[in-house]
C-alpha cells in the first residue's frame, strides 16, 4: 500500500528549476532516506509531502489524496503527516508539555487529561519526562529535537517526515535523536528522512534516494545503494561523506 | 504658577478628563482596528492585503488635524453633526491605527517564520496558529514600540484644542486668553501632559519586563 505518490511532479521558485520530473512511491511502513548535494531539492520534496510548498505541476498523492485537488483538506493530511524540522520550531511561548498536547487538544479534540497522559508517555520514551514544565529556551538542542518529535508523534500520524533532524546539533547530541528516530522506525512507522547521518541510514532505512539538481538519479535498497551504487554522482558523494 | 492651577483648577479638572477620555477611547479602538488591518496586511489572500496596505498608507501619511477636519466639518456637511470632542476622537483613533498597523505587522512579522510552519505541520489552522502560537510572541515583540505609540497617542489628543473638544490644551488656551498669563499657563499644562503620559511610560516599562 503506498502511502505517498510523486507523479511526474515539477517545481520552480521563480526561474530556479526546483525539482525535475519527479516520481517516487513510498508505502507505508517503509523507511526512505534521501541524500544529496544542498540544493538538491530533498527539503523541497518533504515539504511538498505535508503542503509547505506546492508543486507547479504534476500529481502528489499523500495518504489517497490529491494534494492538488481543491477539495483536498490540507490540515487533514498535516493531521496525518508529521514534520521534524531542522531547527526544531518548538513553540517559544509554551512549555514542553504545552508543545505536545496543543495539537492533540485543537485538532484532535482531546480532553486536557487525557492528552497531557499522553504526552508524559511520549516524553517518558523519549527520555525528557523531567523537563516537562521547561521552555524551549532551557533546553540543548538534541532535547528540542526530541521534544519536538515527541510533539509529532502526539499527533498519532500515520508518516512522519524528517529534514536534516540531526544537522544542528553538537556531534555529542547527535547519537540521542538518532535512538529516538530508531525505536520509531522499529515500531513501524512510514519514514521519510532527509539526513547526512549514513550511520542511520545503513541501520535503518529500507530504500535510498539520491538527489542532485532536482532530480532523483538514483532510488535503491539500502544494501546495494552502498555496496555498489549504480550513479557515478551517488559514488562520488557517497565516498565524500563516509571517507569525512 | 500655583494661581493658575488654584483659580482655575476645575477647568484645568475637566480639561484632564476630558484629555484622558479621547485617549482612552483612542487607544482601545485604534488597538483594535489596528490590529485587523495588520492582519490583512499579512493575509494571505491579495485582495485583504491591498486593502490593509491602503488604509495604513493613506493615513499614515495625511496629518492628524486634517482627517479631524474632515470630521469635525466636511461629515457633517453630508451626513451628520459631529461634535468636536468626538471627531477629535474619531481622527486620532484612525490616525493612530494606521501607525499601530505597521507596528503589529512588525512584530508579527518578527516572529520566526518556523514557528508558523510547525504550527501547521502540528495540524493547526491558520487562525488557531495565529492565537496560539503567533500572536501571544508577537505581542512581546511589540510592546515596546506600542507604548511610544499610546503615548504619542496621549499627547496628539491636544488636536481636540482646534475643534473645540474642551481637552487639556484648550482649557490652556482659554486660560491663557483671560489672565494673558502665558508662561505659567503652558507650563502647568505641560505638567498635567506629564501627569498622563509619565504612568503609563512606566506601566509600559512594567508590561515589558513582566512579558519578556
Amino acid at each position: 500500500m503506498s502511502m505517498i505518490e510523486f507523479h511526474d511532479v515539477e517545481k520552480y521558485y521563480g526561474d530556479f528549476h526546483a525539482l525535475k520530473n519527479i516520481n517516487l512511491t513510498i508505502d507505508k511502513g517503509e523507511v526512505v532516506v534521501i541524500i544529496g548535494p544542498s540544493g538538491s531539492g530533498k527539503s523541497t520534496v518533504l515539504r511538498s509531502i505535508n503542503g509547505l510548498n506546492t508543486i507547479s505541476s504534476g500529481q502528489l498523492i499523500v495518504n489517497n489524496r490529491d494534494l492538488a485537488d481543491k477539495k483536498t483538506d490540507m490540515n487533514k493530511i498535516r493531521r496525518d503527516v508529521g514534520m521534524v524540522f531542522q531547527h526544531f520550531n518548538l513553540y517559544a511561548n509554551k512549555t514542553v508539555l504545552e508543545n505536545i498536547t496543543l495539537g492533540p487538544q485543537l485538532v484532535l479534540k482531546q480532553s486536557k487529561a487525557q492528552s497531557q497522559k499522553e504526552a508524559m508517555a511520549l516524553l517518558e520514551q523519549v527520555g525528557l519526562a523531567d523537563k516537562a514544565q521547561s521552555y524551549p529556551r532551557m533546553l540543548s538542542g538534541g532535547q528540542k529535537q526530541r521534544v519536538a518529535i515527541a510533539r509529532s508523534l502526539a499527533m498519532k500520524p500515520q508518516a512522519l517526515l524528517f529534514d536534516e533532524p540531526t544537522s544542528a546539533l553538537d556531534p555529542e547530541m547527535i547519537g540521542d535523536v538518532l535512538d529516538v528516530m530508531k525505536k520509531v522506525a522499529e515500531d513501524g512507522m512510514t519514514m521519510v528522512v532527509v539526513t547526512h547521518e549514513m550511520g542511520f541510514a545503513r541501520e535503518v532505512a529500507n530504500r535510498l534516494i539520491f538527489m542532485a539538481d532536482g532530480e532523483v538519479l538514483e532510488d535503491s535498497d539500502t544494501k546495494s545503494f552502498f555496496e555498489h551504487p549504480k550513479e557515478e554522482r551517488a559514488r562520488q558523494f557517497l565516498s565524500k561523506i563516509i571517507n569525512h | 504658577m500655583l494661581n493658575i492651577l488654584t483659580q482655575h483648577w476645575s477647568d484645568l479638572w475637566s480639561g484632564l478628563l476630558f484629555t484622558l477620555g479621547s485617549s482612552l477611547v483612542a487607544l482601545v479602538g485604534s488597538l483594535v482596528i489596528g490590529t485587523v488591518f495588520a492582519l490583512l496586511e499579512i493575509s494571505p489572500y491579495k485582495a485583504l492585503r491591498v486593502i490593509g496596505k491602503i488604509y495604513v498608507e493613506v493615513f499614515r501619511n495625511i496629518p492628524l488635524l486634517v482627517i479631524t477636519m474632515f470630521f469635525y466639518v466636511v461629515i457633517p456637511m453630508y451626513i451628520a453633526k459631529v461634535n468636536g470632542f468626538t471627531s477629535g476622537t474619531i481622527g486620532l483613533t484612525i490616525y493612530t491605527s494606521a501607525f499601530i498597523a505597521e507596528t503589529v505587522r512588525a512584530g508579527i512579522e518578527a516572529v520566526d517564520e518556523g514557528q508558523m510552519e510547525a504550527a501547521r505541520s502540528n495540524g493547526l489552522s491558520y487562525l488557531q496558529a495565529m492565537t496560539h502560537i503567533i500572536f501571544p510572541q508577537a505581542i512581546k515583540i511589540t510592546i515596546p514600540p506600542l507604548g511610544n505609540q499610546f503615548i504619542n497617542l496621549v499627547k496628539n489628543s491636544s488636536v481636540l484644542a482646534f475643534v473645540a473638544g474642551f481637552d487639556l490644551m484648550y482649557q490652556g488656551n482659554l486660560i491663557v486668553s483671560t489672565t494673558f498669563n502665558t508662561t505659567d499657563t503652558y507650563i502647568v499644562i505641560g505638567l498635567l501632559y506629564l501627569v498622563l503620559t509619565l504612568p503609563l511610560s512606566y506601566f509600559m516599562r512594567y508590561l515589558e519586563k513582566r512579558w519578556a
